[in-house]
Formats: C-alpha cells, sequence, structure tokens
C-alpha cells in the first residue's frame, strides 16, 4: 500500500482506501462523480511542471487532473504488487 | 395549440452535446439566458420524421443532478421542472461518450430514474472502436430499458435514427418518479457493472491522446509549447487582422465622405458623420481582432487543449491563491471580460471564483486596443530596439503584462483579505484529443460576432449620440470668442471636474473623453475623435483663424499632449473600469450590486494611482 502522490508514473495501481474524511465536502463529491471508489484502477500519466503538482491520472477509463494534497487522501496497491 | 415538444439535451461535461446540439439544429438556434442567472439558455427548433415540430434545448454538462456550480443547478431545475421561464422537458435526451461509459452511465442512471421519457445518444461510437471498445448497443438498451442510439455528433452519424427515436419517445408519458437516488456510489457500482457487461475491450494498438499528452504535459516541453501558442496567438491577432481592419476604416471613410457629399452642412450632417459613422465605425473595426482571437480560444477549447494549458498553470495559479481553472477564462478575457466572467462559472470553489470574476477585467481585452494602438502610433516613435523587436510593439506587451502583473498582485491581497477562503482544490477532466469540427467553430464565431455587433449598435451607438449631443449643444451665442465645445454641456462638466484629475496629467479633453467611455473603453477613441474633429472644425471657422486643415486624430494628439499625459492615459486603461458590460454581468454573475462596486472601487482607485505615478516618473526623467 502506499499513498497515490508516492505512486510512480506509469504503474498501473487499484485504489485500496479513500480517507473521504480528509477531503472537503464539494470536492469528496466530486472526486466520487469522477469515478473515484475502492477497488477502482488507477494509474499516474503525468506530474505538473512545477513541484510535480498537480498529478494527471487514469481512472477507469477518464484522465483526470488532481492536486497532490487531494492525491494524498487515496491508498493504492500497485496491480503487480496484488498478484 | 400545444406548443411544441421540449426535448433537452443532457450530459456529461465532454459528451460531445454541443456537437450533438449543433448537428440536430444547424444554424437555426437561439441563444438567451435563463431569467436571473446567466446560464446561456441555447435552444432550436427542429422536424421530426413525420413534420411534428419539437423544440430543442442545450443544458450545461453536469456530472449529477446534485449541482457544484451555477451552471449545473440550471441543469437540475430544468430536468426536474423546477426552472423558471422553461417547462419542464417532454423528453431528455441523455448525450453519452462511448469510450466513457462507466462514468456517463452513471448520471443516465439517475436521469433514467426521474421517469420522464428518455432517448440515449451513444455519442463518439467511432472514437470507441479506435481505442479497441466493442460495445452492444441491444444489449446496453435492454439494461438500461430505453432506446440507445448510437451516434458520431462531429460527423453528423446517427442523426436520422436519433429523430426516430426521439419521435417514439414524445408520444410516452411521464411516470414521475418518488425519489431522485442520490447513493452516488451504488449508482457508479451498477453504472460499471453495466459497462462491463456490455462493453467488449480488444488490444488497442493506438492511444492517441496519450502519446499527444507525453509531449503536450511534459514538464518541460509542455510549459516552452504553451508559451509558444500564447505568443502565435497574440501576434496573429494583429498580423491577421489587419487586412480586414483597413478595408473596414476604407469602407468607413467612404461611408463618412459619402455622408458629407449628400447631406446640407448643419445639425444633422454633424450627427450623421462625427456621432454615428465615426463612432460606431471606430469601434466595428476592431472585429476582425476579436474574430481572431476568439477562433484560437474557440480551436483550443475545441480540441482539448485547453484543459492541458490549466494543468500546466495550475501551480502558477495557486501562488496567487487561484487554480488552474481560473486560467480558462482569463484567457477568454483577454478577448472581453464578459464571455471570460462567464466562463468562471465552470469553477467550483466559490471564494476562487469570486477572486477570479474581480481580476479578469485586468486581462488585456480587445476593447483596449484601439485605444492604445491609436495613443502608441501618436506618440511612441514606430523605431527597431533589436531584431524582430520593435519599440511600439515593445510598449502594448508591456501594458500587456501590467495587466497581468496587476491581476496577480491583485489575486494575492483578496485572497489574503476580502475572499479568503481555503485553498481551492484543482480537479479537472482531461478530454481526450479531437479534431474540431469547423461547423462548430464557424457557428461559434458567428454567434461572438452578432454579439458583438450587436453591442456596437446598441450601447455604442447610444453612448455616442449622447456624446454627441453634450459635445454640440447648447451652440455657442454669436460673437463668442471660445472654441465652441467650451459652451457645450461636455464642456463645462469636464471643466468642472478636471481639477481631479490634472494632479495625474490629464488635460479637459481627456477628461471629456472618460465621461463617455464609461459605457465602454473603446468609446474614448471615438469620443477623442469626435471631439477633436469639432475643435478643429470650431477654430477653422473663427475669423482670423488659420485655413482649415484636415488633421487625423494621431496629429491632433501629438500636438496638444505631452508625452508624460500620454502615457499616463495607457497606464489609466490598463486598469479603468469602464466597461457597463462588464459590471452588469458581474451583477448578475454575484447576485447584488456588492461586487460590482467594489470591482469599479478597487480599479479606479489602481488606474488614478498606476496613471500617476506613471506621469509623475515620466516628468522627472524629463520625457
Amino acid at each position: 500500500m502506499l499513498r497515490l502522490d508516492q505512486l510512480p508514473v506509469r504503474r498501473p495501481a487499484r485504489i485500496a482506501a479513500i480517507d473521504w474524511e480528509r477531503l472537503p465536502v464539494a470536492q469528496a463529491r466530486r472526486m466520487r462523480e469522477l469515478g473515484f471508489d475502492e477497488g477502482v484502477g488507477i494509474e499516474t500519466l503525468h506530474h505538473g511542471p512545477i513541484r510535480r503538482d498537480p498529478i494527471a491520472l487514469r481512472i477507469g477509463r477518464m484522465t483526470v487532473a488532481i492536486r497532490r494534497a487531494q492525491a494524498e487522501a487515496i491508498q493504492v496497491v500497485e496491480a503487480a504488487a496484488a498478484e | 395549440m400545444n406548443p411544441a415538444p421540449l426535448v433537452a439535451l443532457v450530459g456529461n461535461p465532454n459528451a460531445g452535446k454541443s456537437a450533438l446540439f449543433n448537428a440536430l439544429t444547424g444554424a437555426r438556434q437561439k441563444v438567451g439566458n435563463y431569467p436571473g442567472v446567466t446560464v446561456e439558455r441555447k435552444s432550436g427548433r427542429l422536424s421530426l420524421p413525420d413534420g411534428r415540430p419539437i423544440e430543442l434545448i442545450d443544458l450545461p454538462g453536469a456530472y449529477s443532478l446534485e449541482p457544484a456550480s451555477p451552471d449545473e443547478a440550471v441543469t437540475r431545475d430544468v430536468v426536474l421542472g423546477r426552472q423558471d421561464g422553461e417547462r419542464q422537458p417532454d423528453v431528455i435526451l441523455v448525450v453519452m461518450d462511448a469510450t466513457n461509459l462507466d462514468n456517463h452511465l452513471r448520471f443516465a442512471l439517475q436521469l433514467i430514474a426521474l421517469g420522464i421519457p428518455i432517448v440515449v445518444a451513444l455519442n463518439m461510437i467511432d472514437m470507441a472502436k479506435r481505442d479497441g471498445l466493442e460495445i452492444d448497443v441491444p444489449a446496453l438498451s435492454r439494461a438500461l430499458g430505453v432506446p440507445v442510439i448510437a451516434t458520431v455528433a462531429v460527423r453528423k452519424r446517427g442523426v436520422d435514427e436519433l429523430l426516430a427515436a426521439l419521435a417514439d419517445a414524445t408520444g410516452q408519458r411521464p411516470h414521475p418518479a418518488e425519489a431522485i437516488p442520490q447513493d452516488l456510489v451504488a449508482l457508479q457500482r451498477r453504472a460499471r457493472a453495466i459497462a462491463a457487461e456490455t462493453t467488449v475491450e480488444h488490444d488497442v494498438v493506438r492511444r492517441w491522446t496519450r502519446s499527444v499528452d507525453r509531449i503536450v504535459l511534459h514538464p518541460v516541453i509542455g510549459p516552452v509549447l504553451l508559451a509558444a501558442i500564447m505568443f502565435v496567438m497574440f501576434q496573429s491577432v494583429f498580423a491577421w487582422a489587419q487586412y480586414p481592419m483597413d478595408v473596414i476604416s476604407g469602407w468607413q471613410d467612404a461611408l463618412g465622405a459619402a455622408a458629407t457629399a449628400v447631406l446640407p452642412a448643419g445639425v444633422l450632417r454633424s450627427l450623421i458623420v462625427d456621432g454615428v459613422i465615426a463612432g460606431v465605425g471606430s469601434v466595428v473595426v476592431f472585429l476582425p481582432q476579436i474574430l481572431v482571437l476568439f477562433l484560437f480560444i474557440l480551436l483550443l477549447e475545441a480540441t482539448g487543449y485547453m484543459v492541458r494549458a490549466a494543468f500546466l498553470m495550475d501551480q502558477l495559479m495557486a501562488r496567487v491563491g487561484l487554480s488552474g481553472r481560473a486560467f480558462i477564462p482569463l484567457l477568454s478575457s483577454f478577448a472581453c471580460a464578459v464571455p471570460g466572467i462567464m466562463a468562471t462559472r465552470t469553477i467550483d470553489d466559490p471564494k476562487d471564483r469570486l477572486t477570479t470574476i474581480l481580476i479578469a477585467p485586468l486581462m488585456t481585452c480587445s476593447a483596449r486596443l484601439p485605444v492604445y494602438a491609436i495613443i502608441i502610433a501618436a506618440f511612441i516613435p514606430a523605431r527597431s530596439i533589436g531584431p524582430g523587436i520593435g519599440l511600439q510593439g515593445l510598449v502594448l506587451f508591456t501594458l500587456y503584462v501590467a495587466g497581468i502583473v496587476g491581476a496577480m498582485i491583485v489575486a494575492l491581497v483578496l485572497r489574503r483579505t476580502v475572499t479568503r477562503g481555503q485553498t481551492p482544490g484543482f480537479m479537472m477532466e482531461m478530454p481526450k484529443y479531437q479534431m474540431p469540427s469547423w461547423r462548430d467553430v464557424l457557428l461559434g464565431l458567428w454567434q461572438r460576432a452578432m454579439i458583438f455587433l450587436k453591442r456596437a449598435g446598441t450601447i455604442i451607438l447610444v453612448s455616442n449620440l449622447v456624446l454627441w449631443a453634450l459635445v454640440f449643444f447648447p451652440r455657442p451665442p454669436a460673437g463668442y470668442d471660445q472654441p465652441a465645445i467650451d459652451y457645450s454641456i461636455a464642456g463645462r462638466v469636464a471643466n468642472a471636474i478636471e481639477p481631479a484629475f490634472r494632479p495625474i496629467g490629464f488635460n479637459r479633453d481627456i477628461v471629456l473623453a472618460l465621461i463617455p467611455a464609461m459605457a465602454a473603453r473603446e468609446v474614448a477613441v471615438s469620443a477623442l475623435g469626435t471631439v477633436y474633429a469639432l475643435k478643429s472644425r470650431d477654430t477653422a471657422a473663427q475669423p482670423g483663424a488659420a485655413p482649415p486643415e484636415e488633421l487625423s486624430l494621431r496629429d491632433s494628439l501629438r500636438k496638444s499632449w505631452p508625452l508624460p499625459t500620454a502615457l499616463a492615459f495607457l497606464a489609466w486603461f490598463v486598469f479603468a473600469p469602464q466597461c457597463l458590460s462588464t459590471l452588469a454581468v458581474t451583477r448578475r454573475e454575484t447576485n447584488g450590486w456588492r461586487w460590482p462596486a467594489f470591482m469599479l472601487g478597487y480599479l479606479f482607485a489602481l488606474a488614478y494611482l498606476a496613471s500617476g505615478a506613471t506621469y509623475w516618473t515620466a516628468r522627472a526623467l524629463g520625457l
């Protein structure tokens, strides 16, 4: 298990847990709407040019950008490690 | 007679809703506003295969019926029949992106549960094939219990089938649901299950968007590319627009000359030539620049690049307390703050949004260009100060930068004072790259052009006529030996308030031009034109005066303003909030007079300080 913000680029993983309490209500809802949920496949694609923030992710079939601070609330398991 | 059935287009952002709307209605669209909110109401009429008319409305994209922004609130309220000025739709046409079923199905499931007749357009089916996805459309239709039609909106594929399905659906009765399903996670899990059952995924050969993103979002190449695109965009605004602008001013001159030849000298001729043709013409001439700028913005949006730009800019914006989302409205504000402020509706965080609205007028909008252009042409020598760098261009660039730097400082201050709040997040879906459809881009340009011309024909025309009257009346009595303008109402008002502006180097003529330019900045140019035209005519008409010489506005300005005054005038327009439309849209977007009043106050204070500082610095330097 590691935090999403620490997941290396292009290493497919799965969301293990999301600490919804850490996120402001509106942000948590938007993240649910974008498909963030336990068990969903996720992969870090790119980091922003400054302080490696924000992070572009593949979640399901979508590409979504979120900030590092939001990624810190998400725990992931690398797909290779899970098998 | 009953009104035509109302069909509402609903779907997630980036599902291709607007492209489908354009494909269905073509150019027969009406753009209006919902009462009380500035959310655009786009509607169009079309005929079903059996000849019955229906009215189609395009609702703002949303992720669910729980709104996070004012745009999404309109979508919910229309769908539920709660929106003022709109009846409840008879049919909902749900648009889904075939390549993103798990996500888009969730909203569709929520809408289907409402009990209103539904037709689903499974859009971008060609992209799904390209991505190696095969969707069993009949199975999807069975799973959802509603008709599902595969479409490619940008190529108008599936439109006939869609119309046939709509014809069936308009006959059905709604059976209203008791409650809207609200549990997003449960809906999402059901959506994923349905998507998994109806989709077969093949091996993917091409992953276009991913490979492009590796370059576009590269930490070094990405920002360089963004800077290059911005540079090309602003260059083109000047380069491409030059020829059509020359043509338009040619027409304007010809029209003015023709009117002068036909009309007898007197009040009417002055009204038509000085008031209408010179006034409105000086604004219309600038349509090409606005269109070039909007062309770039529409293309950047339609291709999907704009969100990438927001991604790259996010941390820079974060330093002044904003998010990358603010980049898009601020970029649009370089064309015009009005659509820019309207585009802030996609910003979820209210404080973030308010700050963006308040600084939007600091982006150098195209209405400042004529003001800058005439002053620069008159006072800044066209000298080269380096390979490919002209002094005039450098001054213009400095004015743009001054606006941006000013905006950043203001944002920083506001976020620590009046709009203090939690750090906004940045969360954005990054759509796939797409070839824009020319039809959609041209339609967007056409709508922008009409809005601009309507403005020129109403607010700008009226303010020019008012100014003309203020400058022309009352006529001085016989034997009055001063220029007639000093006897006019405008001259007297300007004389009265001129002392307040003397410390920052403004003369009476500038103050005179600033009065009507309260309506719109570009009016300052036509106002100066009117003032100096009447003035030189008056001078020429006096006994013993030099024979009448036709001075261009540029020459008149050069003759009557010292350089520090001209520079102070430029600095004034970097900040001055002289645009009624911006204040009006701010009032609507913030629901009250408080924030537009604040905007007006802080911008005027900044404008005064900046002009004063410029004037005294220039004087001290002996310019």
